[in-house]
Parts: C-alpha cells; sequence; structure tokens
C-alpha cells in the first residue's frame, strides 16, 4: 500500500515538475510570441463548439451546453477565488449570490413573474450586480468581523435561507418559478456567420436550442472578468487581500483597512456571482428553487480549491473539471459524484496545494512538509 | 405571522423544541468534540449520523422488526433501543475513526492549511453519502414505529409524550456521562490538554493521536446513540437525511460555543425550541431560516457563542 | 538636550484586565527626534504600554496624543496613518508574500488607490518622458506593441494607480537596502532567516511613513554581533528623521542607543531621565536586582 502512494507521488512530482518547467518556459519566450500563443488559444476557445474534436466532445449531451456550463463555472470559480483564494473568506453559501443574480434578472424581466416590469436583459443584468453587491454587503457587514470558522457556517445559513426564500416567496412565485427569463437579445444570426458550424442565418442568437451565442457571451465575460480581477490581484487591493489572508491583526497594524477589504472582496464576489447566476439562467429561461441546493455551492468551493485557490487559471480549471467531466461521464451518472468524493479526499493528500498551484502557496506547501517531517 | 398560535401552543412547541434540540445537541457534541481539539469543521460528521440510522433499521430488520411489524412489549423496545444503540454508536464511532485515518490523519501529518482539511471533510462526506446512496439505490428506508406516542402528562396545557420524555432524558443522561468522562476521568485529562496547547501535551507525555481518535470515536458514538433517537422519532431514513441535521448541529455547536461541551447542549436545546417557536410564527416551511438569523443574532453580540469556546469547561 | 516638541504624550493612562491592572497611571512623553527607551522587568506593561499606543488594546483611563491629536478610540489602521508603526515581539510577517510585498503593503498605508482606481485605472496623471514605457523587447511584435503602448501614455498620461505601484516598489526597495536585505526581495519572508525577518518587520514599519517607530524588542535573539549592527541601523533610523520608541530587555544596548529612558515596574513608572540618570536610580537598580522598592 505504501508503495503504491510513494510511487504515485513521485510519479506525481514529475508531472509538477514538468508543468513548473513549462511555467518557465512560457515566461522567457519573447513578448510577441506569448500574445501570439495567447491570442491563438483564444481564438481556439471561441472555435470550440464548430470543432468536432473526438476525444472531448459529449456523446449523451450538447457539447455548446456543456462549454457554455463550463464557462459559467469558470464565471463562479473567478468571483469565488477573490473571496476564498485571495481574502481569505470561507464562503460556503456562495450559491446565495448565484440565485439572487437569477432571481433578479428573472423577476425584473420576465413577463410572467409578479413584479410586471419587463425591463430589457440589459438592463436587468446591471441591476442584478448591483443587488448581488448590496446583498453581499449586507451579508458581509454584521459577519466579516467574525472569525473565519463562523463566518463558513454564517454564509452556508445565507445561502440556505435564500433558497427557502426562493422556495416559499410570492415575489419568486415560490416552488413553480418564473418562465420567460429574459434572453441577452432577440437579434439573429447575420448573413455573414453563417459559415460557422452550427449556425443559421437569421435563426435567434440567443436560444435554447442553439447557444454557440450563449457561449460566446459567457466566454467574452470571462475574459473580461479575469483580466478585471488580475488587475486588482497586482494592486494595492491584491496585497491589501493577501495580507489579510495571511495576518489580519499584523495587516491593519500596517495600515490596511481590513474590514473595508473584506467587504470589497465580498462585495467583488458577491457581483461576479450574481452575474454568473443571471448568465445562466437567461439560458434556461426558467428558474426556480431546484438550482440553489447548498450541495452544489459547497462543490464550487472544492473546485476552487481543488484547482489551487489563488491562482485564476487553476480554479478556471477546476470549475471546468466540476462542470465538464459529470456530463462527459454520463453512463457513470449514479457514481459520479461517489467518485468525485474519493477523488477529493485522494487530491487533498496528494496535491494540497491543487492542481495549479499559486507560486506562493506551492513553496508554502513545501516548506510545511518539510516541517511536517521534522516534527514526526 | 401568526403570533396568537405561538401563544396558544407556547408549552406544546417548546416540548416538541425540546425534543429535536435534543437530537442537535448529540450530534452537535461531535463538532464540537473534533473542532475543540483540531480546530476543524467535521464536515463528514452529518455523515456518520447518517450511517447511524441505516445501521438502526437493519439490526430491527434482522431481528424480525421490519417495516410494518408490530411492536414488542415495554422491555422487548428498550431492548431493541438498547441493542440499536450499541450497533449504531459502534458503527457510527467505527465510520468517525475511518474517516479520520482516511481523510484526516495524512493531512495532519504533513502540516496541511486548514482549508485542505475542510475539502478533505467534504470529500468524505460526499464520497460517505453517496456510497449509501447507491447502496440503497436512493429509495427511503422505513422501520416499525416501535414506541406508540402516549400523552403521559400534561404542564400547561401542552401534552407531553412518553417519546418526548424517553429523547430528552436519554439525551441529557449521555452528555452528562460525556462531561463527567471528559472532566473527570485521566483520558479526558488529556482530552482537556491537547485541546488547550498539543505540543505542550505532547511533551507532557499525551499521546495526541490516542487522544484525537478517541474525540472522533466519543463523537460518532453520540451521534450513532443521536441516530436511534431519530429513528424512533421519525420512523422514516434515507441517504441524504445528514446534511439539514449536521449543518443544524453545527449551528447549535457554534451557537452555544464550539469547543464548548455544555454549550453543544444549550445551543441544541436553544435552537430546537427557537425554530419550533419560529415555525410557529411563520409557517414551518420558515424553520431554517428562524434558526440561521437567530446564529447571525446571537453571533453578532456574543462573537464567541453564549457560552464561549473551550473544551470542557464553560467559561461564565 | 534642547527643548523640542512632544511627539507622543501618554498621560496618565490606566489599563485593567478585568482584575489585573496592567497599567496603573502611566506618564510620559516622547519627544520629536529622540530615541526613547522604554524597560523593565518581565510583565512590567512595556507591549501592553505599546498596544495601547497602536491601538490594540483600549486604555481603561487616560489620554494618548500624538501631535496633539487624540489616539485613544481610533481605529487602529487610522493610527498607523497618523504616523505610528510598529514591529512585533513575536515576528508576525505576512509568511506567504514576498519580502518586496511585505514593504510594499505597509507604504500601500500612505496610497490612494482603490478598487475602482486599481479596475478601472481611473485618475489619470499627464506623464514624464522618463516615465514612459521603454521600447526594448526583443522581436519585432513585441516592439510594436511597446511603441503602441508608448503613445497611448503619452495620450492618456499614467494612472494614480500605476505612479504609486512604481512608487511603493521603489521605496520597498530602498527600505529593504536600508535594514540591508536587498539581495532578498523576491524570496517570501517564510523562508527568511530570523535576523532577516526582524530587520523586514523594521522596513515594513518604515515603509508606513511613521513620525513615531515603536520597535517591540528587536534584538530578542540576536547574538552581540548581530546587536551591533542592529544598534547601528536604529541610529541611521533616527538620522532620517524618525523618532524611536524602543521596548528592550537587554540593558547594554539600550543604554547604548538611547536619548532617554523610561522605567516601568508592575504597571506603574518608577523613574525616567538620561541612561546615566537611570543607571544610578535606586528604584531602579532595585527593580532590576529584584529588592521591593520601599526597601530601597
Amino acid at each position: 500500500m505504501m508503495a503504491v502512494l510513494d510511487s504515485a507521488r513521485k510519479a506525481d512530482e514529475g508531472r509538477v515538475r514538468a508543468v513548473t518547467g513549462l511555467r518557465d518556459r512560457w515566461a522567457n519566450l519573447p513578448y510577441g510570441w506569448r500574445i501570439s500563443v495567447l491570442f491563438a488559444f483564444i481564438i481556439f476557445l471561441y472555435a470550440l463548439p464548430g470543432l468536432e474534436i473526438p476525444l472531448i466532445s459529449t456523446p449523451d449531451t450538447d457539447f455548446t451546453s456543456v462549454l457554455f456550463l463550463c464557462a459559467v463555472y469558470v464565471l463562479v470559480a473567478v468571483g469565488l477565488n477573490v473571496v476564498i483564494g485571495l481574502a481569505g473568506l470561507l464562503d460556503l453559501g456562495y450559491i446565495g449570490f448565484y440565485a439572487v443574480g437569477a432571481y433578479t434578472v428573472a423577476i425584473l424581466g420576465s413577463p410572467n413573474s409578479p413584479v410586471v416590469i419587463q425591463f430589457p436583459w440589459v438592463v436587468c443584468v446591471p441591476i442584478a450586480i448591483a443587488v448581488t453587491m448590496v446583498s453581499g454587503v449586507i451579508l458581509g457587514w454584521p459577519t466579516l468581523r467574525l472569525r473565519g470558522d463562523y463566518l463558513a457556517i454564517v454564509t452556508l445559513g445565507f445561502g440556505e435561507i435564500i433558497r427557502v426564500f426562493a422556495l416559499n416567496s410570492d415575489i419568486t412565485n415560490g416552488n413553480r418559478g418564473i418562465t420567460g427569463v429574459p434572453v441577452p437579445s432577440e437579434g439573429t444570426w447575420p448573413e455573414w456567420m453563417d459559415w460557422f458550424p452550427g449556425i443559421t442565418a437569421g435563426r435567434p442568437i440567443f436560444s435554447v436550442s442553439n447557444v454557440i451565442g450563449f457561449y460566446w457571451l459567457a466566454l467574452t465575460l470571462v475574459f473580461i472578468c479575469m483580466l478585471g480581477v488580475r488587475r486588482l490581484e497586482r494592486s494595492r487591493v491584491g496585497r491589501s487581500w493577501l495580507a489579510i489572508r495571511e495576518d489580519e491583526d499584523a495587516a491593519e497594524v500596517m495600515g490596511v483597512p481590513t474590514f473595508k477589504y473584506k467587504l470589497w472582496a465580498f462585495a467583488i464576489g458577491a457581483a461576479l456571482g450574481g452575474l454568473s447566476g443571471a448568465l445562466f439562467f437567461s439560458k434556461q429561461t426558467f428558474i426556480n428553487a431546484q438550482g440553489f441546493d447548498l450541495f452544489t455551492s459547497i462543490l464550487w468551493v472544492a473546485a476552487v480549491v481543488i484547482g489551487g485557490a489563488g491562482n485564476q487559471l487553476g480554479v478556471a480549471l477546476g470549475a471546468i473539471l466540476l462542470a465538464y467531466l459529470p456530463e462527459r461521464f454520463r453512463e457513470f451518472a449514479d457514481y459520479r459524484l461517489l467518485i468525485f468524493g474519493v477523488a477529493l479526499i485522494v487530491m487533498t493528500i496528494f496535491r494540497p496545494q491543487g492542481l495549479l498551484p499559486s507560486r506562493r502557496r506551492k513553496v508554502e506547501l513545501e516548506d510545511r512538509a518539510k516541517e511536517g517531517a521534522v516534527g514526526e | 405571522m401568526n403570533f396568537e398560535f405561538l401563544g396558544d401552543n407556547f408549552m406544546s412547541l417548546t416540548v416538541t423544541g425540546l425534543t429535536q434540540g435534543a437530537i442537535y445537541a448529540l450530534v452537535a457534541l461531535g463538532y464540537t468534540l473534533v473542532y475543540g481539539v483540531l480546530r476543524l469543521i467535521n464536515f463528514a460528521h452529518s455523515e456518520v449520523f447518517m450511517i447511524g440510522t441505516f445501521v438502526t433499521t437493519i439490526v430491527w430488520a434482522g431481528l424480525g422488526f421490519g417495516v410494518g411489524a408490530s411492536a414488542p412489549g415495554t422491555f422487548g423496545v428498550l431492548g431493541l433501543i438498547a441493542l440499536a444503540v450499541v450497533a449504531a454508536g459502534a458503527a457510527s464511532g467505527g465510520t468517525a475513526l475511518i474517516v479520520e485515518r482516511v481523510a484526516y490523519r495524512p493531512l495532519r501529518k504533513r502540516n496541511a492549511p486548514s482549508l485542505i482539511f475542510l475539502i478533505s471533510a467534504i470529500g468524505a462526506s460526499v464520497a460517505l453519502f453517496e456510497l449509501v446512496g447507491a447502496i440503497t439505490d436512493r429509495q427511503p428506508r422505513g422501520m416499525p414505529s416501535l414506541v406508540q406516542p402516549k400523552v403521559q402528562f400534561t404542564i400547561f396545557g401542552a401534552d407531553v409524550t412518553n417519546l418526548q420524555i424517553g429523547i430528552i432524558l436519554s439525551a441529557l443522561a449521555m452528555l452528562a456521562g460525556l462531561d463527567i468522562f471528559i472532566n473527570r476521568t485521566r483520558l479526558g485529562r488529556g482530552v482537556r490538554a491537547v485541546a488547550q496547547n498539543p505540543d505542550v501535551a505532547a511533551l507532557m507525555g499525551v499521546n495526541k493521536d490516542r487522544v484525537i481518535m478517541l474525540i472522533f470515536v466519543l463523537g460518532g458514538m453520540m451521534a450513532g446513540a443521536a441516530s436511534v433517537l431519530y429513528d424512533v422519532k421519525v420512523g422514516i431514513t434515507t441517504y441524504s437525511v445528514g446534511f439539514l441535521i449536521g449543518i443544524k448541529a453545527f449551528t447549535a455547536a457554534v451557537l452555544g460555543g464550539i469547543g464548548n461541551l455544555r454549550g453543544a447542549l444549550l445551543g441544541g436545546l436553544l435552537l430546537g425550541v427557537v425554530e419550533n417557536y419560529g415555525a410557529g410564527v411563520f409557517g414551518n416551511e420558515w424553520m431554517d431560516v428562524v434558526a440561521f438569523v437567530m446564529l447571525v443574532v446571537v453571533l453578532l453580540f456574543r462573537p464567541t457563542g453564549l457560552l464561549g469556546e473551550s473544551l470542557g469547561r464553560a467559561r461564565a | 538636550m534642547s527643548e523640542r516638541n512632544n511627539l507622543l504624550e501618554v498621560d496618565n493612562v490606566t489599563i485593567r484586565f478585568g482584575g489585573v491592572t496592567a497599567l496603573d497611571g502611566v506618564d510620559f512623553s516622547v519627544k520629536e527626534g529622540e530615541i526613547l527607551g522604554l524597560i523593565g522587568p518581565n510583565g512590567a506593561g512595556k507591549t501592553t504600554c505599546f498596544n495601547a499606543v497602536t491601538g490594540v488594546v483600549k486604555p481603561t483611563s487616560g489620554a494618548i496624543r500624538f501631535r496633539g491629536k487624540t489616539l485613544v478610540g481610533q481605529q487602529r489602521h487610522k493610527i498607523t496613518r497618523l504616523g505610528i508603526a510598529r514591529t512585533f515581539q513575536n515576528i508576525r510577517l505576512f509568511p506567504e508574500m514576498t519580502a518586496l510585498e511585505n514593504v510594499q503593503v505597509g507604504a500601500d498605508a500612505r496610497h490612494k488607490t482603490s478598487v475602482v482606481g486599481a479596475l478601472f485605472r481611473t485618475w489619470r496623471v499627464p506623464v514624464k518622458p522618463h516615465e514612459l514605457v521603454e521600447v526594448d523587447a526583443k522581436s519585432g511584435f513585441g516592439r510594436a506593441v511597446q511603441q503602441v503602448r508608448r503613445t497611448g501614455q503619452r495620450i492618456f498620461g499614467l494612472s494614480r494607480h500605476t505612479l504609486e505601484e512604481r512608487a511603493a516598489k521603489e521605496k520597498a526597495t530602498e527600505l529593504l537596502k536600508l535594514v540591508g536585505i536587498e539581495h532578498r526581495a523576491g524570496e517570501l519572508a517564510r523562508s527568511l532567516a530570523y535576523g532577516e525577518q526582524r530587520r523586514l518587520e523594521i522596513a515594513r514599519a518604515l515603509a508606513t511613513e511613521p513620525g513615531l517607530l515603536c520597535l517591540d524588542e528587536p534584538a530578542a535573539g540576536f547574538n552581540p554581533a548581530e546587536k551591533e549592527s542592529l544598534l547601528e541601523l536604529i541610529r541611521k533610523i533616527r538620522d532620517t528623521g524618525v523618532t524611536v520608541l524602543l521596548i528592550e530587555h537587554d540593558m547594554r544596548l539600550v543604554m547604548g542607543v538611547t536619548d532617554r529612558i523610561v522605567v516601568l515596574e508592575f504597571g506603574k513608572k518608577i523613574a525616567e531621565g538620561t541612561p546615566a540618570e537611570v543607571r544610578e536610580n535606586p528604584a531602579v537598580i532595585a527593580a532590576y536586582l529584584g529588592v521591593p522598592t520601599d526597601a530601597a
């Protein structure tokens, strides 16, 4: 048994070295090369729905829908990463924000909601983001003064409260839910897009039956948000978050307004969660409380940590695996969560730093492992 | 809102709440013990409870008391319950121990940060939950109603049944036993020592690993006992039964002051009672909301819970 | 010594924790530009005094004023911005951040950019020629991109974020040089040696541009050679115009570097004066030798 563990661990170390080597080589590439490769990769992501790649496409489900789900989960992970990976706040009820965003769009935009306003999508979404941000602040204001573990249970409670509210309140139509959630635009594909596989000119861009439009929109939003978070990460804000994560009291004494920045982390995380919820349920066109169980919320946290909290590419990878694997392996539907659970345990034992750790975390964990070994 | 209902049924809501709260308190002990010593939210504890509920039904069914069987006489029932407590206690304690060995110990050896422990805990929880789900085909499992609720006496207009008295008293007895164990025995002293300062305790010759195993087993046994009480009270179980009870029990632990045994009792009973009042006023569907809102309010005024955090000793 | 303005005034401060009186009517002031030593046996209340000044604990009664402004009840990060910085007795760096980043966090105390500024790069400032991006890439494509950025900067100016970011980096590098660990700038704080960590803490505190620097036993665990170089560093810091309040156990170190000394025992001030005066003070001798004061 131990021998197997050891050899597995060795193999994994080899993989890590390969990844690290790749990262260094990437950093040493000329600027122009890096830009071009990045550009090509982005084009590739946009083209994915049109490419029939044999191994990765999903036989049982519409591949573009799976891609869309991946993009939404990545957006969720990017937001959750701000809260957990950067500021170090354990938010187990993130799905509450997702729900608030989704319901705001549904209530304001749908013709079948109890509130008949029927704003267009482009108006609903900014309002949804604002509402989720405010809900993040309302939740954070009293609770961010609490210590980490308490925050976990309080956020979990928040997620549950939102779900129960959605299930029982009149404004959400209770369990019947709301149909006719608005789509981003009623427009149709123009002639000149006709060449792309799967697109027929004159058909609506955003429809349930053909989600290429949704996928492209989601992908674009993912890029924008990742860029935005990256900007924050490499600024005073990001440094303050890290300092708070490391030692909150010391940060405060060094002049970091910790409460303010924790609140910002919460609000930004909430806004991104709200945006992803709004996006996902625009595609579904139907929303009810079923989609918001806490279990999903906890899986998201797992995806972020497994991917490598603190590293945007890592959390994106974690989110993609979480969204993609169950769709790819439908035949194991009954056992997929069981496998997932076991995988989580195995992962934490072999790769506690996540699949793609942030540079810092990697060194830290190596140091800790050494200390642990000495302490034995 | 229906305050009149609350006023009319105040005492009976209280009794129902105390019964529910007693079960929360027993499960909460598992969270509190582990947190007090390891500073870790043992997410898999809800599944430890769930396993207990199934083992109880299996034991009863094995003795010929499957669904629909009629209950034996009083002593027969007590015997069945006692047997179930032993079996479920062993099964839950064993499960907790396995979780510790498989999911936590390797991480402790590597000195992993607490977030990683949490993920491993989630993994263990999902795995157990899905395993039982797969085995039982995700079907609920019934059992005979062994105890017919019979009104024993009435206080202030509230009927109190034998079932309720039994649950509350057995929970209290187990809590008292655990409290004595932690505060009065040598092993219990070791637990408290490790909780306060693991390194110093190790220097003083306390075997840390054994203490950790002990608290997992103890917590698991309490959850096992709680699962039997739950089965007797509810009469049906399913693979997903642990999730909500687990969250509620954890809430109870935090409410009383996590790491504090008497806090778990207080938190559990209070939570049970208040959520029943809330259900009376706002309707059953808002029960969970009331519970969490109370948690937030309490934490705002007492950030470390009602009795403060400290294993085995209640700080004033 | 010439008469100088009081920078910090600790006025009749009493602090009680439950039944324990940690500080009892302590009075002293720190004058602009001096190095004041705060000494006393273990448990005399030195660190409590520090904590009161930096807002970590709230005095039960009494006032603390810095440049005439009262500090009691102020938020801790605001006290830092008023100009008081500190180090910790048990080192408290941000272990997973690099040495440079640790110091940058301190420097950020003086910066104004927040989420909006960092996200949208608002507050554009006209750019000076030497601040433009250099066109130095090897590939033609890279040079073209840099040229575009350069032109953009010329037209739109630079954001406050960019300028502050540069300033923070420069300042941090300079401070690391001052404390002598600039060669470890890119290393994680947790991987630095003990002495380097203590120095890094001082650099981080200095980055907040304090008027008053509070050092809590900066020489704890140092060997004589290290202590000597620390003394030099403290003098250097004073010479840059920073007033220093120093808690220290090592009497020789305190005597060698301070201008004045305040002695605490059991939460009370028992003496104050120049090192020479304090050294001769019978109450101080008694306190350090363990003889009750009334017997001395």
